[in-house]
Parts: C-alpha cells; structure tokens; sequence
C-alpha cells in the first residue's frame, strides 16, 4: 500500500512538473510567439531521384554493370581525383571491376604515391603498385582547406553511404547545377537567402549551397568504350562507381542473402511440421 | 524446484552414470530445458522471446569476438579498422552487419519479451525476482548497446557518446568533474574509445551471469502462462522436451529469416548514414538520433524543456536538463516498482478489461508516439507530443496500474490450464499412436 501511494504521488508529481514548467509555456510560446520558420534555403530542397533506367546493382537481384563501373572510374580519374581522395580503396581492387591483373599493374603505374627514395631514406613520389591505396591529392587538410576556399574536399570512398539514398544522392548532384526556380529565389531572398561567393547553387546539397564548382560538362571526357559522355551519363557513371567504392561486396552480399534465406525457408519448414507432429494430439480441437 | 511429476535424469550407459555421479551437468541441463522441466500446454507465441533473446546474446557475442580480433580501439584507426574488416576480412563484412543488425533484433527480441511481461503481469508474485533481473538485464543491455555503437568511431558514435556522457554533467555539484572522469577528458577521445571497448567486451558476460540467475529464478516458481492461473496437475504442463524445444525451433527459423532479410538485403537500414562519416570533434551533425532502440527514452529526455523555479522569484530549483535526466532514467527504474504497483490478483490482461483497455490504447500508442519523437528534431509538434506521452507513460505506471488494479472487476477466470486449453477439466483424449 505504502509504495503505491508513494507511486500515485510521485507519478503525479512528475506530470505536474511537466505540464507546468515545460509543457504550459511550451504551448504559451507556440500560441503566442512567431510561428517556427524552416531556414528559407528549404524552398529549394530535392529528394535524391535515380538516373533514368535506374541503377543495374539496385533491387534484390541487383547486379554490377562492369562497363559503367569503368567508365565511372574514369570520371573519377580524370575528373574527382583533382581534390578528392579513395583512402580505403586499393588499386588491386580494381580486379574487381573486370581488369586483369596486368591491366592493373600497369594503371596503378600511372598514378603517384608518396615513398621513400632507397639511397638517401628520403621522401619521395614513385608509381603506386597494385597493393598501393589511392593516393590523397593533398598532403593535409590544411593544403586541402587552402586550396579550395577553405572548405575540404571529402574522401569519397564511402560516400554512397554516408549520404540518405547515397547512390541516387550523388547522381543527383553531381547532375543537379541548375539555376534556382526565379519565383522560388525572389520569395526566399526576402527572407535573406542568397548563395554566397565562392558557392555554387545545387538543390540536392544538405544547404543548397555548395562549395564544389560544376565538374562535368558535356564531353569533358571521353570514354573508352565510345559512349557519349552526356552530364547524366557520367553523373550516373560516378554514381555506380562509387557504390562499389562504399560496398564492393554489395552483390556478394545479396546473392548470398538468397541462399541463405532459401536455406532458412527450407529449414524452417521442417522446424513447422515437426513443430505440428510433436503437439499432435495436445491441442484443443477448434469448436 | 520443480513439479512433483517432473521425469528425473536416469543416466542409462556406464559413461553418463559416471558423469552424473563427478559433475552432474547433463542432468542440471535435463531439468533446466530438458523433458525435466514440466511447462504450462497453453503457452502461445509471445513465450517464445525468451529463447530468442539467449540465442541473440550469444549471436552477439560470437560474432563480437570475432569482429574484436579484427578491430583496434584507437581513435586514429578505429574508423580505417572497420573498414578493413568490410573489406579485407574473409566474410568480414557479414560478421559485422550481423553484429550491427543483431543488435537491433535484439532489442526488438527483448521488447516483445517485456511487453509480454506487462500484458500478462508476469512481474507478479511468485515471480518478482525473475522481473527484476530482467530489468538488470536490460540496463545492461543499454550500456552495451551505447558503448558498441561508439566503437566504430564515426560522426553518430562521438556526438553520440558526447551527449550521452555529457548527461551526466546534469548531476548537481559533482555533474562536471564525474562526466571529465568517465569520459577521460573534456570530449570523446582515446581513453574514452579504450575504456568502452573494455567494457563492451567485458559487459555481455556480466549479462550473461545475469541470464544465468534469470533462468534460475525462473526454475523456482516455473513459466507463467497466458491465462494466468498457475499449474495445479500434471494435465495442466508438457515437458520442455520435445514439446517447447520444437516450438522454439520454429520459433528461431522465422527469427532468423525476418533477420537475416535484414543483414543480407538492408544492412544500413537501422543504421544512420552520418556514421559512415568518421569522427570529427570540429563538426556536428545537424541532428544528433540515438539508435532506434533508445529513441523512446530519448524523447522523455528531451521533453523537459523548462526549469523547476520558485514562480515570480527566478530561482531555479532543478534545472531542465537534469529533470530530463532523472525522468530518463526513472522512466526504467519504475519498471524495479511493478510488482507493488499492480496488486491485482489476476494475472493475464486477457480477464482484465480495464488494464487490457490501457494497455492497447494507452500503453502502446504512448511507446510509437514517443520513439518517432526521439527520432525527430527538437521542433513543434514533437516537443508537444513527447511531454504528453511521457506524462501518460509515468501515470500509466504509477497512477493508473494501482488505481486500476484496485478497482477493476475482471473476468472470471478459468479453473485450471487444463480447462482454458480442452474446454472441460478432464483428462486429455489419448494421444493417437
């Protein structure tokens, strides 16, 4: 009796606590403060949306596209890897994407990796081997910050991943530098948006100003295998590419996902039936 | 410690008479899961968690060990670490998602285990001791689950660890030196990733220790079962063996397909994508979420938005934080108070229709409400509907579950287990051959 008057009281004591300090001015403020306001750039935010035809490694049954996932290699060579990095891939990774490994070997050679020079121990630059990761473009973050506006390119390797929708994410934006809807802009600079100096308008970005240039134009590449290298099309390419970056094992893991549930299907089915013939004859009939 | 019918262990060979006379361990697991142990026929589905949650410890600890023998708890690696066990480690990553995922499920294993607790007040005498080691284990299973969730040393794992530590800062007087003690520092940094690893490794084998005497406790008084009314005669059970080891079996399949659904096909999608981000103590994220699993908790956190004063005089007397931080915590330690609150003599919510009635519609929505409130931003009308469900969550514990339990009229209930299950109290037709 005495510990549910104490819990009758206490339970009390907390709601009164609650309505009367938090929850009455809470409701005062929201009657008669302003109404909360989203920061004006929220006018112009997008959803992430998937390049026409969609991924091919999306879906249950997904499945690697090794021509795009070279072609997105490229963009990335030629383009991102001026200011971005690929710290957890390797170059004997790209085995994976359908080179061989003399193939390899001899793209790997074409990259630069930080060594040390045999004779004198100092540092140096040499042709990065298979086993080599790929090589920061800056030494630091403080060259990184203060070759680019002070803002610092990030490592791309698990950026599919690290964004909501990672893959339709960077496709988006890598194909989303538009100029704002002019109607948009006009009410929304009224409440003081603008996009800064030095920043670039892009809709799908977290504050819609965006500190990266444009990086793809039509044909600013080309690809070996002689597709046009329209924006989407290398937007969609980078995209694929660095998905395999954020996961090379996701194909592994869902082709392996279907054997296992066939297996568990398969398994469970006969946990059923033995589950139904040891209680066969203890349960009530259903009248 | 058991039913007078129970069969007892008769070791047949030389070898198990042998054993059964040095270490009688055969015989203690016969009569802790075995055909030894006489459980009430009428057991339904919700009776099968328990099983579950053993299976999901040792999931995790399996699994766990392995993922450690591949990790280093240090800040300038920890983050590379883990990728390298994505990456480079044979099946690496199906060991860590698994984990990951695992621990999800184990919440979820745990939750249905405990709401089957509250509907049918297995809380109750005999069996107080089981509940209250239940919500030990809990705790514990809270303390892992935030100090694993640092170890990959991403954005969420350090903003993360830093609010959470930094509840503590809340305590008056000693709040701020006892938070720089925990953590090892003013923020989240080297020890501090040391000592949660220590501890993350070591606190699955306290919980371990803890299950052990859950299952004990439990042997004592025997399993509750659904209608409530405790087992008069050997009509009213079935032995452990083979009868609730089949239906757990199947139990563990349909477990094991709806999770491995999830480590196979969704890995990140319990997940939050800003942990793919590694730590950077220069750059908060724009919305600090716990897992899933604690949002309900942190939303009766964050309901507490303004301070105890003495009205018209300023002076404060708790501040918000800290009622947020005592309401946390309370909201869990009223659970240790159950089996006082409710002296209803009934046991199972079925033949209690007022309980049943708040439990459905008040109980239910109140946790849904609250864990989509932890997981939104501090924003209008979240803040709103997070103070009303936490004020409803400590009164349905503390107000209404003992004025209820005073008042109500419940349904009568049946003679024995045996009649709930055959209709009439008589022996079971024979089993056909």
């Amino acid at each position: 009796m005495t510990i549910r008057l104490a819990g009758i009281i206490a339970g009390l004591g907390i709601t009164a606590v609650l309505v009367l300090w938090s929850l009455v001015p809470g409701v005062i403020a929201l009657v008669t403060g302003p109404p909360a306001e989203k920061p004006a750039y929220y006018a112009f935010k997008e959803k992430p949306v998937e390049p026409e035809g969609g991924f091919s490694f999306a879906g249950p049954v997904g499945k690697w596209d090794y021509a795009q996932l070279q072609r997105g290699y490229s963009v990335y060579k030629q383009v991102c890897s001026a200011c971005h990095g690929l710290k957890y891939v390797a170059f004997r990774n790209l085995e994976e994407l359908g080179y061989s490994e003399e193939q390899v070997r001899a793209e790997a050679a074409t990259w630069n990796v930080p060594g040390i020079d045999p004779d004198t121990g100092e540092a140096t630059m040499r042709p990065a081997l298979p086993t080599d990761y790929f090589p920061n473009p800056y030494p630091n973050n403080v060259a990184a910050a203060a070759a680019n506006n002070n803002a610092i390119p990030p490592d791309l390797s698990l950026m599919t991943k690290a964004r909501k929708d990672g893959s339709n994410y960077v496709y988006s934006l890598m194909n989303g530098y538009v100029d704002p809807d002019p109607e948009k802009l006009a009410a929304a600079q009224e409440k003081g948006f603008e996009t800064p100096m030095g920043l670039y308008f892009n809709p799908w970005f977290e504050n819609v100003n965006l500190a990266m240039p444009p990086q793809l134009y039509e044909g600013s590449i080309t690809y070996d295998d002689g597709t046009e290298a329209s924006v989407p099309q290398m937007s969609a390419d980078i995209a694929a590419f660095l998905t395999w970056t954020a996961e090379p094992t996701l194909i592994k893991r869902k082709q392996t996902g279907w054997f296992v549930i066939a297996f568990l299907l398969f398994a469970t089915g006969l946990a059923y039936m033995s589950y139904k013939q040891i209680w066969a004859g203890q349960k009530p009939k259903k009248k | 410690m058991s039913f007078a019918w129970a069969k007892q262990y008769e070791p047949q060979s030389g070898f198990t008479k042998w054993i059964d006379e040095k270490l009688p361990l055969p015989r203690l697991v016969y009569n802790a899961i075995g055909a030894g142990y006489p459980v009430p026929r009428n057991l339904n589905y919700m009776w099968n968690f328990g099983v579950l949650a053993g299976f999901c410890l040792v999931l995790q600890i399996v699994t766990g060990v392995i993922l450690a023998m591949h990790y280093a708890s240090n800040t300038e690696v920890a983050f590379g670490q883990v990728e390298h066990i994505m990456r480079n480690v044979n099946w690496g990553w199906m060991m860590r998602y698994a984990h990951a995922n695992g621990a999800s499920f184990f919440f979820i294993v745990i939750y249905l285990h405990i709401f089957r607790g509250l509907y049918y007040s297995s809380y109750k005498a005999p069996r107080e001791m089981i509940w209250l080691l239940g919500v030990v284990i809990f705790l514990l299973m809270m303390a892992t689950a935030f100090m694993g969730y640092v170890l990959p040393w991403g954005q969420m794992s350090f903003w993360g660890a830093k609010v959470i530590t930094g509840l503590f800062g809340a305590i008056p007087f000693v709040g701020e030196p006892l938070q720089v003690w925990l953590v090892g520092g003013y923020a989240p940094n080297d020890s501090t990733l040391n000592r949660f690893f220590s501890l993350h490794f070591l606190l699955p084998f306290v919980i371990a220790g803890v299950v052990i005497l859950h299952i004990w406790a439990l042997h004592i008084p025997g399993s509750s079962n659904p209608t409530g009314v405790e087992v008069k005669k050997e009509s009213d059970t079935v032995p452990f063996h083979p009868y609730y080891t089949a239906k757990d079996g199947f139990g563990l399949g349909v477990f094991l397909i709806a999770f491995t659904f999830m480590v196979f096909f969704l890995p990140n999608f319990l997940g939050h994508p800003d942990n793919y981000i590694e730590a950077n103590p220069l750059s908060t994220p724009a919305h600090i979420v716990p897992e899933w699993y604690f949002l309900p908790f942190y939303a009766i956190l964050r309901a507490f938005t303004g301070d105890l004063t003495i009205p018209f005089t300023g002076i404060v007397l708790i501040q918000a934080k800290l009622l947020g931080v005592i309401a946390m915590f309370g909201s869990i330690l009223v659970w240790f108070f159950l089996p006082w609150l409710d002296k209803s003599p009934v046991r199972s919510g079925h033949y209690r229709p007022m309980f049943k009635k708040f439990f459905w519609f008040g109980l239910i929505p109140t946790m849904i409400v609250l864990t989509i409130c932890g997981g939104a931003p501090a924003e209008e009308p979240y803040v709103l509907l997070s103070q009303i469900f936490t004020a409803y969550y400590f009164l349905h514990f503390l107000v209404i579950l003992p004025i209820v339990s005073q008042i109500e009229v419940p349904k009568p209930l049946p003679f024995s287990i045996t009649e709930a299950v055959l209709g009439s109290d008589k022996e079971p037709a024979a089993q056909p051959a």
